[in-house]
């Protein structure tokens, strides 16, 4: 009797841990090269206009800590930089990289890794197993940021 | 002999408990209230507008109210709160020495009730709870925080520490990343405070309501994407303490308004 209630327990957990699995987006693979990441994560360039409307949104979280011309809005950030010129300073791959994974630069960074769902303490339950940002709204940003010049 | 234990004790008065590691020393604690507007400034200042005062009344009137089948009043034990209920806030939460463990000022009023009252615990964040605990914590207003001194809660307030630097969620972010490293910056274009709990339970003009700090932490950890612990956990407690011990020294302000 007791060792059936562990067989089903351990069945039920099999069960959890293969739904949770089936859950966890497949991060598309990524090749890092210098400080960058040269290619797009989809495998096309992203579209500038979304990446802008991205970048406003609180749910991305951009907006939350940098500020940039948005003059629409002033619920803007101070604790990160301004992206005013942001492509005059990175080209699109290290952008790319900095977006995916800023820790790689500065493990104390504030800044969240975007394209990551591995290695994080109590994830809420929606977002478990999930990056912040896709790998198409990440395009999207790099393609909005590497055409924001001065 | 006396001489020197007298200066030894007076030094221990001087330095106060030795800071961990990143902590806001003495000097530089703020409130919470010292980076609002002058509008809600105002609004917690006058009594007559500050609209947690609602709820220090109702607490008033269930003080004296007899409950359970004991048929006791708060009162019927503690007597005019105003006299033993003043600084009890600021120094909770504080060890238990029958559970072995703090207790949270919402936790004590519960323990009173189950078994000096004998009648049913009041649900977190219900209006009961939180207009006695907001009564009760009213009677330490101006009363300096020392929470946490005694002996017997140091590995609590260390596990409180230690949550407090630990990222979590989704967005992987400590509460000292933003409550210690950059507090007086702007998040979304509102300053971040330096997490001092001093006016709990306190209005939220964002909640429309009076809500405890175990809320403020559970919404805290909704926003960087970790799941929250629950009400009344030995984590939301640890918590809770830290950061008064953390605050030790700033007068209590129940109840405040924030934004």
């Amino acid at each position: 009797m007791a060792r059936t209630t562990v067989h089903i327990a351990a069945l039920i957990a099999a069960g959890l841990a293969l739904s949770w699995a089936a859950n966890a987006d497949e991060l598309a693979p990524y090749e890092i090269t210098g400080d960058g990441i040269p290619d797009s994560l989809t495998g096309s360039p992203g579209d500038a206009a979304r990446g802008r409307a991205l970048v406003l949104a609180r749910t991305t979280t951009c907006i939350l800590c940098h500020s940039g011309p948005f003059p629409e809005t002033r619920f803007q950030g101070d604790l990160a930089p301004d992206l005013s010129g942001a492509g005059n300073r990175w080209t699109a791959s290290q952008l790319r990289l900095r977006l995916v994974d800023a820790a790689r630069f500065n493990p104390d960074t504030i800044m969240p890794s975007y394209y990551r769902n591995d290695g994080l303490v109590r994830v809420g339950r929606n977002f478990a197993g999930k990056p912040i940002l896709s790998a198409a709204e990440i395009e999207d940003i790099v393609a909005f940021l590497a055409a924001l010049r001065d | 002999m006396i001489v020197w234990r007298a200066i030894a004790a007076a030094l221990l008065v001087i330095t106060g408990p030795a800071l961990l590691a990143g902590e806001i020393p003495p000097d530089a604690r703020r409130s919470g209230y010292s980076f609002m507007g002058p509008d809600t400034r105002a609004m917690q200042d006058d009594d007559t507008s500050n609209p947690g005062m609602l709820f220090v009344l109702d607490g008033e009137a269930l003080w004296g109210k007899k409950t359970g089948d004991a048929g006791k009043a708060c009162a019927d034990c503690h007597g005019d709160a105003r006299g033993s209920m003043k600084g009890v806030a600021a120094r909770y939460p504080a060890f238990d020495r029958q559970l072995g463990r703090p207790v949270t000022l919402d936790q004590r009023i519960n323990l009173c009730r189950a078994n000096q009252q004998q009648t049913t615990p009041l649900p977190y964040e219900s209006r009961d709870l939180l207009a006695l605990s907001a009564f009760v914590a009213h009677q330490s207003r101006g009363v300096p925080i020392t929470a946490g001194d005694d002996p017997e809660l140091k590995p609590f307030v260390q596990q409180g520490h230690d949550l407090f630097m630990q990222r979590e969620g989704q967005l992987n972010l400590a509460c000292t990343n933003c409550h210690d490293d950059n507090f007086d910056k702007r998040l979304a274009g509102a300053p971040i405070t330096q997490a001092q709990p001093t006016g709990y339970p306190l209005y939220r003009l964002e909640w429309q309501t009076l809500g405890s700090i175990e809320r403020r932490l559970r919404s805290c950890m909704s926003g960087v994407r970790a799941q929250a612990y629950d009400y009344g956990s030995p984590e939301l407690v640890a918590l809770e303490l830290y950061l008064m011990s953390r605050a030790r020294g700033l007068p209590m302000e129940t109840p405040a308004v924030r934004p």
